[in-house]
């Protein structure tokens, strides 16, 4: 995709410093002259969108631990203090809290685009990587984040999921006790998981630079999955993807200003504005809602280590993604059947969500009591959660192994500019081969 | 070549175990407790390790019943009579996190008269064996001796 | 393009909602009342006629064993606190903020002699605790902990509604339902009583057990504006008041967000425009 550099330094200075560390010239190549698909929607703009929440969590989080005291003594006062004594404290910490929730709202729109839009597909399998590998920091960035506050929900929130580790056989307790630095979590959990908290963001940034670099040797994916091929199919990224990414991103923020300014606790537990006590449990212990479907797969399982291997395998489908899905065609707008299937798999995450924050032996239905399975009622959430779980791994380990090789496909057009076919009896196969080749 | 590689991992070492427990945490403290405290029917939470230990003061009817759930199936199974201390039925001093992954049970839900844990659903009975839900072992009976008639020293 | 959006908008309605939701299942216990508050919605703003009288019912009810560690005499003339007065921008000056922290005694140490002294307070110092540790506090109320109350509008679920059901849930327990002498039975209490209830299983009573004694009755403080002291208006006064102390910035972070928000739709809808202009020539 990139072709030669047009970047014309203009002034002295510019022309001096273009041939000693041609920075400009790269920002020019990557952000004004690069050439972009035409026909980008805006489930396209949200790669805009989290670079934005990115460096909103990266400023007010330098701004909070100026004020922070990371001690299992004072920490829960100094947030108090952010809140209420220094300057636009409130401010911040609202941002930052509720940042981490659009920072995942935004994530998972993005991998549910790429996902119905083929976006993992050859040659583009280390960019998905790179994105696994991000949303993996961010989910350990986000788990010791909420950490920090020591309140009733950080503290055991941070005893489950660093119990989980205890699940593994023989090392199991080494690891945890490793981990916490003690015989419980306590202060020395604490100091590492702030210390982590702040080093994994600055590793976040760094896979980011090299997911965009990545997508800058593939060029980026578009809603007919077919390759730009002629200059007809692509505009330059500025003013056209500037310009929409833009206004994607003021929309967006209004969301976020609105969560920040009237329902700033709306997605917190307000058991996390108790200190923390290690000798009760809050009785209805959710973790932050961005994991819950993971949540409800680990308790779907009922035992101690599958649940943890099937909450980790759920991760790992991911990453594997690209050699699972046999498809030719790469994206869903032209396979009706994987379409199908992937609004259910929206759905079945949907439900695991839901099933995470319930209570496993809740009704799903209220009053209805049916018959006993496996120890719990057919008419529970256990039962939801394990339903939706499963149709979440067959999703990624028949589903798409086994469409891609039998699905009827619909035609797919020729160029990114001529949505209409101008064959229409076209193998679809033979459409998106061609511009794989190009690379 | 190996004397490098030797180095390194010599070097990496101390870069790994600075995270295990330091040498202040290590020094485990022992407790002493008088159960007089403790009235029939009762449940004190002691802090100990940084972690909750449950000392219950056992009635006679909890105490039947775990016994007469010796011979159930269980995930772990233990008999009652091996979770106290001779002649101290009564005394049932166990460990407050669940099994599973460390929360808090408590007392007087689920349906076999013991712990329910809040988190997963784990359900534990009178003498605090694991019976349902995800936990794969019983409550954790700490390491304890009568010093007295009233008084125990744990750890 | 508006479809498209509405879609992310109500996906993140159904996260919110999904999450809010289920949480407010606290089991057994009765949904809070609903109270119409002055700081609801995005207007809100506290009314501090109702904070004045909130702070009294707490100075004179709540705080013989509650503490309030986080605030200070100081935040009760802050913009938008109880005692809040223009000419003194500075709290610290506020004389009525003084005169009410002279009424304190904290701790403190004699800078010539080291010897352990009590001084008045001033409006620097924090409200001082009705005990001076975890296991004094235990210890005078039967072996449970008051909480601390700076934070409780916030730590509690239904927040503000919760304390005023709180307040006036109190009721004789229903015959068949087993309690300690100690306990009091409180139908907006979370807590599981099918272990105590002897009646049939389905009709379990709602609510929990209480440690605390029903705090309050009516009259039991008389407000200086006048307003009658209903069991009711204390019991919403003071959970207003608590709703200040939990989040004082609320009035300044409501203002400031409307300000915010108008700037983000005219910015977003120059975008708009400015989109429209850049892509006018090309077909998309």
């Amino acid at each position: 995709m990139s072709g030669h550099s047009t970047y014309e330094p203009k002034t002295g200075f510019e022309r001096w410093l273009d041939a000693r560390l041609p920075i400009v010239r790269l920002g020019y190549d990557s952000f004004v002259d690069y050439p972009t698909p035409r026909n980008l929607n805006y489930w396209w703009t949200f790669g805009g969108i989290l670079s934005l929440c990115l460096a909103s969590q990266l400023i007010t989080g330098i701004i909070l631990v100026m004020h922070y005291t990371p001690s299992a003594d004072h920490a829960f006062a100094s947030v108090e203090h952010i809140m209420r004594d220094v300057n636009y404290g409130w401010l911040i910490r609202y941002m930052h809290a509720n940042g981490a929730s659009m920072f995942f709202i935004a994530v998972y729109i993005h991998m549910l685009r790429g996902l119905y839009y083929g976006s993992y597909k050859a040659p583009r399998e280390v960019l998905w990587l790179l994105g696994c590998v991000i949303y993996l920091l961010m989910m350990a960035t986000a788990f010791m984040g909420y950490v920090l506050p020591w309140g009733q929900m950080s503290f055991h929130g941070a005893v489950v999921i660093t119990n989980l580790f205890g699940a593994l056989p023989v090392v199991g307790e080494s690891i945890t006790t490793w981990l916490w630095g003690g015989f419980a979590v306590d202060n020395p959990t604490l100091n590492r998981f702030f210390s982590l908290h702040y080093l994994l963001p600055f590793m976040i940034a760094g896979v980011v630079i090299l997911h965009i670099w990545a997508l800058h040797v593939v060029g980026q994916n578009n809603p007919t999955g077919v390759e730009p091929k002629s200059k007809a199919d692509t505009v330059p990224f500025t003013p056209y993807a500037t310009v929409k990414d833009g206004f994607a991103m003021s929309v967006f923020l209004i969301l976020f200003a609105w969560f920040v300014f009237f329902m700033p606790n709306a997605l917190g537990h307000a058991d996390n504005y108790i200190p923390a006590n290690p000798l009760v449990t809050p009785s209805h212990i959710v973790p932050e809602w961005y994991f819950l479907p993971f949540y409800a797969i680990l308790r779907a399982v009922p035992d101690k280590l599958m649940g943890v291997l099937a909450m980790f395998g759920a991760i790992a489908c991911l990453f594997a993604l690209p050699w699972l899905d046999t498809s030719k065609v790469r994206s869903m707008r032209y396979r009706p059947t994987a379409k199908i299937h992937f609004f259910i798999f929206v759905v079945a995450c949907c439900v695991l969500g839901v099933c995470g924050a319930k209570l496993p032996d809740d009704q799903v239905i209220p009053g209805v009591t049916t018959f006993q399975l496996m120890a719990s009622d057919l008419n529970s959430f256990v039962w939801l959660s394990r339903v939706a779980a499963l149709y979440y791994f067959a999703f990624f380990l028949v589903i798409l192994p086994m469409l891609g090789l039998t699905e009827k496909t619909l035609p797919v057009p020729d160029s990114i500019a001529s949505p209409a076919l101008s064959h229409p009896a076209a193998a679809p196969a033979e459409a998106t081969a061609a511009p794989e080749m190009k690379g | 070549m190996t004397a490098a590689a030797g180095g390194a991992v010599a070097l990496a070492w101390p870069f790994i175990d600075q995270m295990n427990p330091s040498a202040d945490t290590r020094a485990l403290a022992s407790i002493e407790f008088d159960v007089t405290k403790v009235g029939e029917g009762q449940q004190v939470v002691v802090k100990w390790r940084g972690k909750p230990l449950f000392v219950r003061n056992r009635t006679k009817a909890e105490i039947a019943k775990a016994v007469a759930d010796d011979g159930a199936s269980m995930k772990d199974p233990q008999k009652d009579a091996d979770r106290v201390k001779p002649g101290k039925a009564q005394w049932l001093i166990v460990g407050g996190n669940c099994t599973h992954l460390g929360c808090v049970p408590t007392f007087g839900g689920g349906e076999y008269g013991g712990w329910f844990c809040p988190c997963h659903g784990s359900v534990y009975d009178t003498s605090g064996r694991i019976r349902k839900g995800p936990a794969p072992k019983n409550l954790i009976v700490p390491e304890y001796a009568f010093l007295s008639d009233t008084k125990v020293k744990i750890g | 393009m508006l479809r498209k959006l509405s879609v992310i908008a109500a996906v993140a309605g159904f996260l919110a909602a999904g999450v809010a939701g289920p949480a407010l299942a606290a089991h057994g216990a009765l949904p809070a009342k609903k109270v119409e508050w002055s700081f609801d919605g995005p207007f809100g703003k506290f009314d501090q006629a109702q904070l004045q009288r909130g702070y009294k019912v707490y100075r004179e009810v709540c705080s013989a064993c509650h503490s309030m560690n986080l605030v200070a005499f100081r935040n009760l003339g802050d913009k938008g606190g109880p005692f809040y007065d223009k000419k003194y921008p500075n709290s610290n000056d506020n004389p009525y903020v003084k005169a009410i922290a002279k009424d304190y005694e904290v701790a403190d140490i004699d800078n010539e002699t080291g010897d352990a002294i009590k001084r008045p307070a001033t409006p620097a110092d924090r409200f001082p605790a009705p005990f001076p540790n975890e296991a004094a506090a235990r210890a005078s109320n039967g072996g449970a902990l008051p909480p601390d109350m700076s934070l409780l509008a916030k730590a509690r679920e239904e927040g503000p509604d919760h304390i005023y059901s709180i307040v006036t849930g109190y009721a004789a327990p229903p015959p068949g339902l087993k309690m300690d002498p100690t306990q009091h039975y409180n139908k907006y209490m979370a807590g599981d009583l099918s272990s105590y209830w002897s009646g049939p299983k389905e009709h379990v009573p709602p609510g929990g057990f209480i440690a605390m004694a029903p705090p309050i009755k009516a009259d039991q403080v008389t407000f200086d504006d006048g307003t009658k002291a209903t069991l009711d208006q204390e019991a919403k006064d003071v959970a207003a008041f608590l709703m200040w102390a939990a989040e004082p910035k609320l009035e300044e972070r409501k203002q400031t967000g409307f300000v915010v928000l108008i700037y983000l739709l005219i910015f977003a809808g120059l975008l708009y425009a400015s989109y429209r202009q850049v892509w006018k020539n090309e077909s998309h």
